[in-house]
């Protein structure tokens, strides 16, 4: 297969979509796990405009990010949804608004 | 001809279910939209040329990680209560004005995008030339992701045994008459 005629714009415009849909649901969801899912939404996008400049360039920098940002995904996502858990315990809600004030 | 079609087919399908996905009210729903969303994105991923990211992509995006979060909602144990809080969340007031300026936004990056030329790909870079690279001039960069992935690891271990711990059995009983 030999590389696809698309132009780099298309890509970037879907990844900067992509990245808008998840900030936009970072600020307009209440609720921390579809927080956590937005972050993952803008992540991957972030990711997405990466590997496409890595073919632009036919160079694998692009996949080599691609990979520290899925560990640095894995990595936020274990620690959120524990979090997450704590919340639930301790406050009874997943509301991030009523989780605006910290105690040991 | 037949890969530029299934280009713009797997981007509107990664958008469309992407923004279903933002809007559910129910999170598992929500859920199985965003791996919609991270398929199609796997398969952009194959139609320029990076096969091996496709691979983990699906494989860890869509396998491992959205599988944690299908546990955590299944131990929270949401159910119909949640759903019609959420619903209350997602008034028309709350989401106009961060739309906006989202909008605002994306209109800049789309005047920068705007002067970027040139074909997404010239061709496959393959699993061998990755990793070959990954263990070359980004051999420290694989340790650092390591450490991360070791302080991801002991931190959500330390969080989730105190939640284990500190779970009184009254608490358990409710939870389950509640089910």
């Amino acid at each position: 297969m030999e590389g696809l005629n698309v132009p780099l714009n298309h890509i970037l415009l879907i990844s900067s979509l992509l990245f808008i849909i998840g900030m936009l649901g970072l600020m307009i969801r209440r609720n921390i796990i579809f927080i956590l899912m937005s972050l993952e939404v803008m992540l991957n996008s972030a990711a997405l405009a990466f590997v496409a400049a890595g073919a632009h360039w036919g160079q694998p920098d692009g996949q080599i990010i691609f990979m520290l940002i899925l560990s640095i995904a894995a990595a936020e996502v274990a620690v959120g949804l524990s979090l997450v858990l704590q919340v639930q315990r301790r406050f009874k809600t997943l509301d991030m608004d009523k989780v605006d004030w910290m105690r040991g | 001809m037949l890969e530029i079609t299934l280009f713009y087919v797997a981007g509107t399908v990664a958008l469309v279910s992407t923004i279903l996905a933002m809007t559910r009210i129910n999170a598992i729903h929500a859920l199985i939209y965003l791996i919609v969303s991270l398929l199609a994105v796997a398969m952009i991923f194959y139609l320029i040329g990076a096969p091996f990211v496709a691979a983990l992509e699906i494989v860890i995006y869509a396998g491992a990680i959205m599988v944690l979060f299908v546990f955590v909602i299944m131990m929270l144990n949401l159910g119909a209560k949640g759903n019609a809080r959420e619903k209350t969340w997602m008034s028309a007031s709350v989401w106009i004005a961060p739309a906006l300026l989202a909008t605002i936004l994306f209109a800049e990056l789309l005047y920068i995008i705007a002067s970027v030329e040139g074909p997404v790909s010239t061709g496959v870079v393959g699993a061998k030339q990755v990793g070959l690279n990954l263990f070359g001039p980004y051999v420290l960069a694989v340790e650092i992701a390591s450490m991360l992935l070791l302080a991801g690891l002991v931190g959500s271990f330390h969080l989730g045994r105190r939640y284990l711990d500190r779970a009184p059995i009254s608490d358990l009983k409710q939870q389950q008459e509640r089910h």
